[in-house]
């Protein structure tokens, strides 16, 4: 598909083109030049807002973090790397990275292979399924704090439904202290994580597995496979790209954990649920040592960084490269 | 009830014991809120589990009558609004320009835009808070509503992109015969053509802005401007003692956005895969 509005320029060398006349290049030229300026100048509100306040303020941070800073007047303070070495040192920044990946295991080892399951089982044609389809998705619009409060709740000590629960079945050796008990925070914030985001995954197979022609698993239901070959050998395959997008969107949510880590325990009891987000908000907000908050902000940059630019390199790639190519052979 | 129907609902029950086992593990915590709600403080501690004895509506029609909870709703609602028209207008004239131009820089520029996919807003948080600090932003629905357009330029530019590339040249060729020049194209054929489109990105748009928790909290040091997530965690650090009518503030509060949803369900959930998958 082709603009109009201007002659493709990946498309549009003049190379067999007798060479033109100078009036007729400079027309050329500046009609290039109009056209230029009309498709930027398409660009220019979103371009304005994106430059101002996306990218200045991470480069800012990137700045400050090599001062020392209480976040009035300008940085003037410059300490060097000193800030990095020590959030490198401080056992509660090593602890967020610790939980960080402690988080991304859990979700990738049992809440998406939930997601998938459900799926697989609200795939098939069934009773009630658009109402269990809505009702597990229904949390995903939930605001993360009011789930954080609606769940420090649920999950107070005695008297909150979880011990309800628990007492009424004859398990009170399962309950205790949960948010604040050191030992069982994050299995608890994990479980209410899993409660809020495991439709949103679900949501995404669902959509990926319908786009899977039936032809495919009913050919290999012929050859004689049964259910588990089918699904190991024709569906997970072909579901791999949503998969891989699943468990990118997965990660980068464990990376800016905040608001329901906040609401619940704002990190506690004694930094056991502590993210980095909540680290950097105590420095920069509580603590006003801004040069190291931004610091701790330059760290989670880095690691979203690093790890998109490597699951673009390894894991994404392929799918890109087939996204292009239907973009050019299909038109879409 | 034919045969082969009933084969088939002895074969598909076992899969609805598993999903309903599910279904009660979402839907309990809702309901459990609702029931507290109904109860007093003393009953709720007496008897958490049961049905409420008497049912005791005063938590919700306390909270109804109070104008703080109007207040949060209006805020709320003026904040995602004013967001989503923002990001919206903005989005489209680039994505516009994304589709329908080539330009010298196009793709670098694309690539500007879908990096900020990549990165938590979390990194940005802190300088961010300093910029609006410096501008006069701060308890200023302004310092909410820009940033949080910002933020959603790319999912928002991507979709559109995606969207305004499938509709076919001829019309534009069409349009530009019949005199159009490429703005006129892009508001009197290209934005009536793509109003799905822009639904599905505004219903993500609102719900983003609506539960947003993280810059209001910055941004709005005093009440003027609070939206309902701020409202509900300032409300249980004041009330924390009565515990029912947490309950009830919190139910009230989840009401909109579920109301949202069960409206504009379609949208979002197509929104939401093709943001995946075309991010």
């Amino acid at each position: 598909m082709t603009s109009t509005f201007l002659p493709d320029e990946r498309t549009g060398p003049d190379v067999d083109r007798p060479p033109p006349s100078a009036t007729a290049a400079r027309g050329r030229g500046r009609r290039r030049a109009y056209h230029w300026l009309t498709a930027v100048g398409f660009q220019l509100p979103a371009l304005v807002l994106f430059v101002v306040l996306v990218l200045l303020p991470i480069l800012f941070a990137l700045y400050a973090a090599f001062f020392r800073w209480g976040g009035f007047g300008m940085p003037s303070d410059y300490i060097g790397t000193e800030n990095f070495t020590r959030a490198f040192d401080d056992p509660v920044l090593l602890g967020d990275l610790w939980r960080c990946l402690v988080l991304v295991v859990l979700s990738v080892a049992l809440q998406l292979p939930f997601a998938l399951a459900t799926a697989v089982l609200l795939n098939q044609r069934m009773r009630g399924r658009a109402v269990y389809r809505m009702l597990f998705f229904a949390p995903y619009v939930l605001s993360e704090a009011i789930t954080g409060v609606l769940f420090s709740m649920i999950f107070a000590p005695g008297d909150g439904l979880a011990d309800q629960i628990l007492g009424g079945v004859g398990l009170d050796g399962l309950g205790g202290e949960w948010f604040a008990d050191p030992s069982m925070v994050m299995a608890t914030l994990f479980l209410v994580m899993t409660w809020k985001y495991f439709g949103f995954h679900m949501m995404l197979y669902l959509a990926g597995l319908q786009s899977i022609p039936k032809e495919l698993t009913e050919a290999a239901l012929i050859d004689g496979a049964n259910a588990w070959q089918r699904f190991r050998s024709v569906t997970l395959p072909l579901l791999a790209p949503t998969l891989r997008i699943s468990v990118f969107l997965s990660v980068i949510g464990a990376i800016q954990l905040f608001d329901l880590v906040w609401v619940v325990t704002q990190g506690g009891p004694d930094h056991h649920s502590e993210t980095m987000a909540v680290t950097m908000f105590q420095f920069g907000f509580k603590r006003y040592q801004v040069g190291y908050a931004s610091a701790i902000s330059v760290v989670m940059f880095g690691i979203s960084l690093v790890f998109a630019l490597a699951y673009q390199r390894f894991v994404l790639r392929r799918d890109l490269e087939g996204a292009t190519t239907t973009m050019r052979g299909g038109g879409k | 009830m034919t045969v082969r129907s009933k084969s088939r609902a002895r074969r598909t029950l076992p899969l609805h014991v598993v999903l309903i086992a599910v279904g009660a593990v979402m839907a309990v915590p809702l309901l459990y809120a609702v029931l507290s709600g109904f109860k007093s403080t003393d009953q709720l501690s007496g008897n958490p589990v049961g049905l409420p004895d008497p049912w005791v509506v005063s938590n919700y029609t306390d909270i109804l009558g109070s104008g703080s909870f109007w207040r949060l709703v209006g805020n709320s609602t003026l904040i995602a609004v004013a967001t989503t028209v923002v990001v919206v207008a903005v989005s489209a004239l680039a994505a516009f320009s994304f589709a329908r131009f080539a330009f010298r820089g196009r793709e670098l520029l694309f690539t500007l835009f879908t990096m900020g996919l990549m990165f938590p807003f979390a990194v940005a948080a802190l300088p961010l808070f300093l910029l609006l600090r410096s501008l006069g932003l701060l308890d200023n629905p302004l310092g909410v509503i820009l940033p949080q357009a910002a933020f959603g330029l790319p999912m928002t530019i991507i979709i559109l992109r995606g969207f305004f590339r499938e509709i076919p040249g001829e019309l534009e060729e069409a349009a530009t015969l019949d005199g159009c020049g490429p703005f006129g194209f892009f508001w009197r054929v290209l934005l009536p053509m793509a109003r799905p489109a822009l639904g599905t990105v505004s219903v993500l748009a609102v719900v983003t802005s609506w539960n947003n928790f993280f810059l209001p909290l910055l941004v709005f040091t005093d009440s003027t401007w609070w939206t309902i997530p701020i409202g509900v965690q300032q409300f249980q650090g004041q009330y924390s003692a009565d515990t029912a009518r947490v309950f009830a503030y919190l139910v009230l509060a989840m009401v909109p956005a579920l109301a949202f949803y069960s409206v504009a369900e379609r949208q979002l959930v197509g929104g939401l895969a093709a943001g995946a998958t075309k991010g």
